[in-house]
């Protein structure tokens, strides 16, 4: 969880031909169109939960949200752009009511908010402030929920990357940014977010070997070679909250 | 010698007992007295006391005057799933001998699907069982049916359960069945115990009506410690040092068990008495993460007497009764009275000769505890275990569980958890809470109503709103949460056993890892197994550590280990190793007063240390250190770590501590506390097992098997957003009551800060004093947590940095 009070370093990275600055916090800034990008906010995921028998706690969406809004208040983006599965299911979407709908909204005052539709989100109510797309362009990158190996300056989310890392003593999973030239994936935002470990077939084979994984710490980023990236434990089946 | 007024044997009872040449005991005519209208009774007796067929007695007197009446007669509840079968074999014997229709049957996680559905349409006259199973069957819609005519409930070593989690479960489960099954009377077996009008309450809330019945005799355990020759170790817990004369006692004996403390030791002494076990001895090994199969090969061995020695672990500490075994053999610091006189116990299970045991201290400290140990025995001075608290999250999934029996009423299901000891004293608030929270979750926030798990109905009472519940409910029972465990084949063959995936994430291909007392080697992983094979030598094995193996030192022992430090006048009896430390103790520091707390500082190779002897066992110091740590910090003395032991614990930093009175006073307990509780990985990992026994996390889900390790992380972001939105939600307070009862310790803690107040006598030392050594001696072997996420990260990618560079 984030300290607050403590100033936050973000990391400049050069990626199809843009500047963007990566968030420890898990968010990323492209400064020269003042937008600010995040990924897989899977906004009422609790409430999905709740609606088949398990009562997770209802402060998800909050929790997301206000998180979000100090980082909108820090960096004062003009657009806002989530970068699909915003939602975790369209249900959510339609049903939000009470203190959340009221910050989303407050938010939403605050800047052009964009979904990009994922495939947790494919259609999102009308009712819902800012413009819905299936994928956006700024200058030579391209955003889109899904990540693939096509498109060169790529920015995706979907898969919620996290990178195992450990010394002799201790081992550590944390959510990370993984990007070589051509393809940038962001970590999840979403506070009921898991992740899948960098090293997965899913993931590694969209990348070529030179990828590079910056690990969110509290207040910085911690850059990780490639090769001494640790798979997970064998056990640990896939897993996307 | 039989009472006049005894009541009689059945002939056909008092013929069975002839013909094996056998005298009823007087413990076990007393169960009859009061016949059909007989109280709820305690019966304490030494082991091999006849205990368990004095349970059944008054059922079979029962049975054999009025026949059966088709229906369950009598349950029997045992904590280990292997005793039913066995008292099962016993009971069938003398019944089969007597040519009495008697039907017995178990009913564990073990009977199959068609036997189970046939004993709830046809029950046995009497069904032995565990309580999970328990739980189970009275979770079904027909449990009133089932146990509605009832004439007896026997817990077996209720003893070993009534102060557990498992035994607030138990007494949930006790209290419905005294709702369904009012004819029912309800019998306790136990072992001696500290304080047995508690457990008389554990057993029924009547307790003016009911009695307690001491089995006399008993003959005293023999006793005696035994030195090596060799050097007496300064510290460590392992006690290799005295495999030899271990195996030279192994040797005059026919039979032994050698109990040890944790199942790595097991490990670690089984290959050091192998190694010189030249003449090939039958010694075979025993703990808790073998394979089923294994550990059932090793019982059945040992029963038939063909084994001359069994390593083994608390795994045996309950059980099956072997006639044969003539010697225990104690290895390592006995830690608690009753324990030891359980284990001791073990041997001779013929009543009316005393029990042989032999204590092997690992280091000069556990050598006063053995002393300490052995005093207590002999004045039958027993530890008062802290009785069962009354946890929530057990409650939530009770709950649950009635309501999958039917509907309940809130009111009436108050009342009746309120008989349970645990219980008593629970508040409708919290009561209420715990139903809302099974309801809905039991947020403060609500919006989940439209997904009620439990309706409220127009009468008042609460019905599961969605029959899909049950079969997670069913799937879901109990209160052990275990740690995520792979199972460990050795080449294609057969499995080993278990060990914790952490211990597996630790290890890559090639290292070599002491299990089932075989040195191996990791191949690899295949399908969610561990391969190993055999290594042909290793020169540091690891050996795989299990959480919670170790047991602290109980204050009832502690407490006599101090008296003798106090008392300088006896140190002339204790051995000459031992007398000897103890006066250098006081030469060149202080010997330990009682009510004092006596703490050394140094300075050695640049880092300034402190040794506090608390006497306040591992959980406790461990929670001092934490808080310690914290404390130096804010003064500025840049402190590196801690180390906790039973005995003492011991910081180091970089400056010296300035004032030492200061560090201890009683606000150390306040804020920093709390702040500590709720961020260390312990309360995380208690929260997670809460979540889970409370049904808010399924350990397994119809259909697809969640992984343990799925678990921890969903239960992570739970605790942090409940933490930082409901921190007074009622699975938080679950957890911090759990974590102030066990693994802190906080109540010790708390007697020790307050006790010393005033008392504390700082040596000033310009070098180690002798007790010190045996602290310092571990530090390096024991794990040290609390950094930040980014210290962490940071350390970390140094390394990895520092690696690859050239």
């Amino acid at each position: 969880m984030m300290v607050t009070g403590e100033a936050v370093h973000p990391a400049t990275l050069s990626f199809g031909d843009e500047t963007l600055l990566l968030d420890p916090r898990g968010v990323l800034l492209h400064e020269a169109s003042r937008t600010l990008i995040v990924a897989d906010l899977h906004l009422e995921k609790g409430s999905a939960f709740a609606r088949r028998g398990t009562m997770l706690p209802p402060y998800d969406t909050l929790v997301t949200l206000k998180k979000l809004a100090a980082i909108v208040a820090e960096w004062r983006p003009e657009r806002l752009i989530s970068l699909g599965d915003g939602f975790h299911d369209t249900a959510g979407a339609r049903f939000l009511t009470g203190e959340a709908a009221d910050r989303l909204e407050a938010l939403a005052r605050e800047v052009e908010w964009v979904w990009i539709r994922g495939n947790h989100d494919e259609t999102l109510p009308d009712t819902l402030p800012g413009s819905t797309v299936d994928e956006i362009r700024i200058g030579g990158l391209t955003l889109r929920h899904l990540p693939d190996r096509r498109t060169d300056g790529l920015i995706a989310g979907h898969l919620h990357p996290v990178a195992r890392i450990g010394n002799r003593q201790r081992r550590t999973r944390r959510p990370c940014f993984i990007h070589d030239r051509r393809l940038l994936i962001l970590p999840a935002f979403g506070s009921y977010t898991g992740g899948l470990n960098v090293l997965d077939p899913a993931i590694a084979t969209l990348f070529d070997t030179a990828a590079t994984t910056h690990i969110t710490g509290e207040t910085r980023l911690f850059e990780c070679p490639a090769t001494r990236l640790m798979p997970d434990p064998p056990d640990w089946r896939r897993h996307r909250m | 010698m039989v009472e006049t007024n005894a009541p009689e044997l059945p002939a056909v009872l008092a013929t069975w007992f002839e013909g094996r040449g056998w005298q009823p005991r007087h413990h076990q005519l007393a169960m009859l007295e009061g016949g059909g209208n007989a109280p709820d009774t305690l019966l304490i007796a030494p082991t091999g006391g006849g205990k368990t067929l004095a349970g059944f007695l008054p059922s079979l007197v029962d049975l054999i005057e009025n026949g059966s009446r088709q229906s369950l007669h009598t349950l029997y509840i045992s904590p280990l799933k292997a005793l039913t079968t066995d008292v099962a074999r016993n009971l069938q014997t003398p019944v089969a001998e007597m040519e009495l229709t008697v039907s017995i049957e178990t009913r564990t996680g073990d009977t199959p699907q068609n036997r189970r559905q046939r004993q709830r349409r046809k029950p046995p006259d009497m069904l032995l069982t565990t309580p999970e199973s328990l739980a189970l069957l009275l979770s079904y819609e027909d449990s009133g049916n089932m146990f509605g005519n009832l004439r007896a409930v026997i817990l077996d070593e209720l003893h070993a359960i009534a102060t557990s989690k498992r035994g607030a479960l138990l007494g949930l489960g006790l209290a419905r069945l005294r709702r369904i099954a009012p004819g029912a009377r309800f019998i306790g077996l136990s072992a001696t115990i500290a304080d047995p009008p508690a457990m008389l309450r554990f057993l029924t809330p009547a307790v003016d009506r009911a009695r307690i019945i001491n089995a006399r005799g008993g003959e005293r355990p023999e006793t005696e410690i035994a030195l090596a020759d060799a050097c007496m170790p300064w510290s460590g817990h392992m006690a290799l040092y005295a495999t030899a004369m271990v195996f030279a006692r192994i040797e005059q004996v026919r039979t032994a068990l050698v109990f040890v403390n944790t199942r790595a030791q097991a490990e670690l002494l089984f290959g050091a008495l192998w190694k010189m076990n030249e003449r090939s001895l039958p010694i075979a090994l025993h703990h808790g993460s073998l394979a089923v199969d294994q550990r059932r090969k090793v019982e059945a061995a040992m029963a038939r007497g063909d084994l001359r020695a069994v390593v083994c672990t608390s795994s045996l500490d309950l059980g099956i009764d072997w006639g044969n075994v003539d010697l225990v053999i104690q290895v390592g610091a006995p830690k608690g009275v009753s324990r030891l006189l359980q284990r001791i116990g073990r041997a001779n299970h013929r009543f009316d000769e005393a029990s042989r045991a032999v204590l092997v201290p690992a280091n000069r400290f556990e050598v006063l505890e053995c002393i300490a140990a052995e005093e207590a025995m002999r004045e039958g001075a027993l530890d008062a275990d802290p009785p069962a608290h009354a946890a929530l999250d057990v409650l939530a999934q009770h709950v649950l569980g009635t309501a999958c029996a039917g509907p309940f009423d809130p009111d009436l299901l108050f009342e009746e958890v309120g008989w349970t000891a645990p219980y008593a004293d629970l508040d409708r608030t919290t009561f209420d809470e715990v139903v809302e929270f099974v309801a809905t979750g039991g947020y403060a926030l609500g919006g989940y109503d439209r997904f009620r798990r439990l309706a409220k109905q127009e009468d008042g009472t609460f019905r599961l709103a969605d029959p899909r519940m049950i079969r997670a409910y069913r799937m879901n029972v109990g209160t052990i949460v275990e740690a995520p465990v792979m199972r460990v084949r050795l080449g294609r063959g057969r499995v080993l056993g278990e060990i914790e995936e952490y211990f597996v994430s630790m290890l890559t291909p090639g290292d070599s890892f002491l299990f089932a007392g075989r040195l191996l080697e990791l191949v690899g992983i295949r399908n969610n197994e561990v391969m190993a094979q055999l290594a042909k030598s290793a020169s540091e094995p690891k050996i795989p550590a299990y959480a919670g193996g170790r047991l602290p030192l109980s204050s009832h022992l502690a407490k006599r280990v101090r008296r003798i430090l106090a008392e300088p006048g006896r140190w002339t009896d204790l051995p000459s190793q031992v007398g000897e430390w103890l006066r250098q103790q006081e030469e060149r520091s202080a010997h330990v007063q009682d009510d004092e707390l006596l703490v050394e500082t140094f300075e050695r190779r640049g880092r300034h240390y402190l040794v506090a002897y608390g006497f306040a066992g591992r959980n406790a110091h461990q929670t001092l250190g934490m808080l310690l740590t914290r404390r130096l910090q804010r003064a500025g003395c840049r402190p590196l770590g801690f180390v906790a032991s039973d005995y003492c614990i011991a910081t180091w930093s970089l400056e010296p501590p300035a004032d030492v009175e200061s560090l201890f006073s009683l606000d150390l307990l306040g804020d920093d506390l709390e702040e500590w509780m709720a961020e260390s990985s312990m309360t995380r990992r208690l929260f997670r097992n809460c979540a889970v026994v409370a049904g808010l996390i399924e350990r397994r889900h119809p259909g697809a098997e969640k992984t343990g390790r799925q678990v921890t992380f969903n239960a992570d972001l739970i605790y942090d957003v409940l933490r930082k939105h409901e921190p007074d939600h009622i699975l938080l307070r679950a957890a911090r009551i759990e974590a102030a009862q066990g693994l802190t310790d906080i109540r010790r803690l708390s007697d020790l800060l307050n006790e010393v107040q005033g008392r504390i006598r700082h040596r000033r030392l310009d070098r180690i004093s002798p007790f010190a050594v045996s602290i310092i001696a571990t530090i390096g072997r024991e794990r040290v947590e609390g950094d930040s996420v980014d210290a962490m990260l940071d350390d970390i990618t140094r390394d990895l940095l520092d690696e690859a560079l050239p």
